[in-house]
């Protein structure tokens, strides 16, 4: 990859939230970059802090303590403009729009550009038809936004953060909910837009097999072992894939790299509830 | 060409408006009237341009303020249920106006009063409405749930009626009776020398409502989308609640709580034109809001001999609406 440029540098960060007594800690004392040209995973359980992390990475939580700048720029230097021109999100809520088509949803995007009335320039327009045609949705331009099927409307709201054209993006589980056809091609679609448009695109995830086949660099993120960062070769090779996911049930293999069930512990499991049955 | 119907429709309701009412006038003899200055001391010229013509422009600028303000609520706390009946903005402007009526103006009767007396009242119900915004407002500091906003809304509203009903015990029975008459609604309330104040008021407030369309369509996302973009929702919803209540306060301080219009219409906007652009969608609203205004008036006064109250009439086109509203939800849910 050519020109790979540190977009996102994340210093000595520790995430979470002030409550009444002190502070709720999330995150602690992170040090990670993110590249552009890169599609980068994020990685672990449920309660682990990836949405945190992402909301401060994103700007809308501080950070307890630490760092987040944007091409050497400290986020807070930012403005609320500056932001929306650099950082474009696609997150899990699922925004309660009726009788809004694609379009329409997608040109949103472009809300940081246009002026005070919201009327498309021509640059506007160009930037939603290119949104439209890299997510691969132009038929679906005209239909309501309640209308399309989880996959399609993950597909337009990537569409609204390209027609943004930042060039960042982070996604907050894009796969979720999707069937599996479905996830495969956005995490394929998001790949290629890093790839091709060197965007810096950061996403979390459940898909575990995925994210490993499909991402150019991982963050795993766990409770009691902290975040770890690197390739996919440089995790394995660390053993820390192994550390962080292998559970009773679940081996790894280091030939082809990824995650299978353990079938002698599926046998066991099989006999456990067979005595279980017959006694 | 929706707005030309609409408009034409607009139009045409008017005109049916100042054509029928209690007194029989010909509609060309109206028309003489109103453009060709007959009949210059009397009375068909005092009924038509006196009485009807205010009545007629109240309703329109009454309706459309309602629905405007109601579809406002309804983007910024992302509820087809929300309104300013609903969020207690409505029922603060009535805790203003039963305080004037109850206590001070009390023995005024509900036909005639004075100039000093609607100021009165004027400013008992933008201070009532205000007092429940900067309320809501205080609350939104804390509940960041758009749910519990309104809830908190509701609650507020009962907690006013509560004390109105006190108001009520307390207060003598020529009060009662007046308070009550306002309380019916109507749109006779606002008379000729008024309507330059209640005008301007009501344009300004939809002036404010049309300059934040592009904010109102950003919002539709919701508030983490919203912020992405660049557009602070604490700023929008402020801003919006300062418009809501200076348009639902006017309107209520001359009119009485009108209910179900600001509730309702916007649902039957959003079925007309059938996107959820607000450069389309306040503009449509402005001039459905003006008809159904227009449509309760004339319902009011068809029948003979006596003058239907306001209120008796918006839930035969509120309630309706709601209901498919509220069918319709259910339905995409399972």
């Amino acid at each position: 990859m050519n020109g790979k440029r540190e977009t996102i540098t994340v210093k000595n960060l520790t995430t979470g939230y002030r409550v009444s007594k002190g502070e709720k800690r999330v995150t602690n004392a992170l040090d990670a970059t993110l590249y552009s040209g890169e599609l980068t995973c994020l990685l672990g359980p449920n309660g682990a802090g990836k949405s945190t992390l992402l909301r401060t990475l994103a700007g809308f939580q501080k950070p307890l303590s630490g760092v987040v700048s944007v091409s050497g720029r400290s986020l807070d230097e930012f403005s609320g403009k500056e932001l929306a021109r650099t950082i474009g999100v696609v997150l899990t809520e699922r925004p309660k729009l009726e009788n809004m088509d694609v379009e329409t949803l997608v040109g949103l995007g472009r809300a940081p550009y246009t002026g005070f009335w919201g009327k498309f320039s021509s640059a506007d327009k160009e930037a939603v038809e290119k949104a439209l045609a890299l997510t691969g949705i132009e038929d679906l331009r005209h239909r309501m936004v309640q209308s399309l099927s989880d996959g399609e409307r993950q597909k337009a709201m990537i569409a609204k953060a390209f027609a943004q054209e930042t060039p960042v993006i982070f996604l907050d589980e894009p796969t979720a909910f999707l069937d599996y056809p479905s996830k495969v091609e956005i995490m394929m679609l998001l790949y290629s837009l890093a790839h091709r448009m060197d965007k810096t695109i950061f996403m979390s995830t459940h898909d575990l097999d995925m994210a490993m086949q499909l991402s150019d660099r991982i963050w795993l993120m766990d409770k009691r072992l902290g975040v770890r960062t690197g390739t996919h070769e440089e995790l394995t090779r660390s053993g820390d894939i192994e550390r962080y996911f292998v559970r009773p049930g679940i081996k790894f293999d280091r030939n082809d790299g990824l995650f299978k069930i353990d079938l002698d512990f599926k046998n066991g499991m099989s006999s456990v509830i067979k005595r279980g049955e017959s006694s | 060409m929706k707005f030309v119907i609409l408009s034409i429709s607009l139009v045409a309701l008017f005109f049916a408006n100042l054509f029928v009412g209690s007194v029989d006038i010909p509609p060309a003899q109206v028309i003489d009237i109103l453009f060709n200055n007959a009949d210059p001391d009397g009375p068909l010229r005092f009924i038509v341009i006196g009485s009807r013509l205010p009545q007629a422009l109240t309703a329109v600028l009454a309706g459309a303020a309602l629905t405007v303000s109601g579809l406002m609520l309804q983007t910024a706390f992302r509820n087809p249920l929300a309104g300013p009946s609903i969020l207690g903005i409505t029922s603060g402007s009535s805790l203003g106006v039963a305080f004037v009526i109850l206590f001070l103006g009390g023995s005024v009767s509900a036909a005639g009063y004075s100039w000093g007396g609607y100021a009165a009242i004027l400013a008992g119900s933008f201070a009532g409405s205000i007092a429940i915004m900067g309320l809501l407002l205080l609350f939104s500091m804390w509940l960041k749930n758009d749910l519990m906003l309104l809830i908190a809304g509701i609650m507020t509203g009962y907690l006013t009626s509560s004390v109105i009903t006190l108001l009520n015990y307390l207060s003598t029975a020529e009060g009662v009776h007046g308070y009550a008459m306002w309380g019916m609604g109507n749109f006779n309330g606002v008379s000729l020398g008024q309507m330059p104040l209640f005008s301007l008021a009501i344009v300004f407030g939809l002036l404010l409502s049309i300059l934040m369309v592009k904010p109102l369509n950003v919002i539709l996302l919701g508030e983490n989308y919203a912020l992405n973009l660049g557009i602070s929702m604490q700023t929008v919803r402020n801003l919006l609640l300062v418009t809501t209540g200076l348009l639902t306060s006017v309107v209520t301080a001359f009119c009485g709580p009108v209910s179900f219009i600001g509730l309702a219409v916007p649902h039957i906007v959003r079925m007309i034109f059938r996107v959820s652009d607000h450069r389309i969608i306040i503009p449509g609203c402005i001039l459905t809001g003006g008809m159904v205004g227009l449509a309760c008036n004339l319902l009011c006064i068809l029948p003979e001999n006596i003058v239907l109250p306001l209120n008796g009439v918006t839930p035969l086109v509120g309630v309706p609406v709601i209901m498919y509203v509220i069918f319709k939800e259910r339905v995409r849910k399972r």
